[in-house]
């Protein structure tokens, strides 16, 4: 099975190295496109004017601060029931960038939300759970440092995480469950996206351009963590590190 | 366009930029503390195997 073999430090590495440079010049391009289609060539909305923009950094960080738990949850799953070390390798290597792109939509949030809510923070529904969602990133963190065995470790981080992703849905969800500030969806609906194209192509770009900067910084701390905990493996010193 | 009016983006230049500020700062870090902590340790190990061969 290939995906065993994969499972494998000693095949995981290299592969890892291999696929890092397509990954990072495909976010690099994208980060570009998104970036001159969302400053130069999205109009300002007629009702937000020039703060839309904020929107092309927002909702790309607020989707990958929910895609990266996810994932992050898929995985303990798979580790707790297959038992494959990679996992909490995965697991831990997401946690920070996760935590940042919360942190992101957060504070862009706010700025958005001053000058056209008049308001930096609201305890709304929406606001309420992702602040949360930070939290949870941060106590799996402040977990992971605090247990010295990695295997304990990884066993109570899966279960907070797992615990956590209750939270999922009532982010997602909690604009149309209470009567929020926070606007409803207007992309991922079932009736398809409510915006216009100009809008639309600059937000899924960039969004594009997050999920491969995710993914290329998972696969360089993932290296680093293999690097760390096969220091003394043969295969690591055949290979010259 | 002028790149006057860009910048100042309709009086909202504070938000907009800022948020871009803070997207770029927290996303570099992300991608500057992990490259070079990788490249360190990967120094450490080829002088250790150097060394021991």
């Amino acid at each position: 099975m290939i995906f065993q073999k994969l499972a494998a430090p000693k095949y995981f590495y290299p592969f890892a190295g291999k696929l890092l440079p397509w990954v990072t010049g495909l976010c690099i391009i994208t980060l570009l496109a998104g970036l001159y289609q969302g400053l130069f060539v999205a109009p300002p909305d007629y009702q937000q004017g020039e703060t839309v923009r904020i929107m092309f950094v927002h909702v790309p960080a607020a989707w990958m601060s929910m895609f990266v738990y996810a994932m992050m949850a898929g995985a303990c799953a798979i580790g707790l029931v297959w038992k494959i070390r990679l996992t909490d390798t995965f697991v831990t290597a997401c946690a920070p960038i996760g935590a940042s792109f919360t942190l992101i939509a957060l504070i862009t949030g706010s700025l958005w939300g001053k000058p056209m809510w008049g308001t930096w923070w609201e305890w709304d529904a929406r606001l309420t759970s992702e602040l949360i969602l930070l939290f949870l990133y941060l106590g799996f963190m402040a977990l992971q440092s605090a247990i010295d065995d990695p295997r304990r470790a990884a066993r109570a981080g899966a279960i907070l995480i797992l615990v956590g992703v209750i939270n999922l849905p009532v982010i997602h969800y909690s604009v149309e469950w209470w009567n929020t500030l926070h606007q409803p969806a207007s992309v991922a609906r079932v009736d398809g996206p409510t915006i216009h194209s100009s809008i639309l192509i600059p937000l899924l770009v960039m969004a594009t351009a997050f999920k491969l900067l995710f993914i290329s910084v998972v696969l360089v701390r993932m290296r680093t963590a293999i690097l760390e905990n096969e220091s003394d493996s043969r295969w690591l010193q055949e290979q010259g590190a | 366009m002028n790149w006057e009016t860009f910048f100042n983006m309709g009086g909202y230049a504070f938000y907009v930029w800022g948020s871009y500020a803070v997207a770029t700062i927290v996303l570099g870090l992300n991608v500057w503390l992990p490259l070079s902590r990788y490249r360190k340790l990967k120094q450490n190990l080829k002088k250790r195997y150097e060394t021991s061969s």
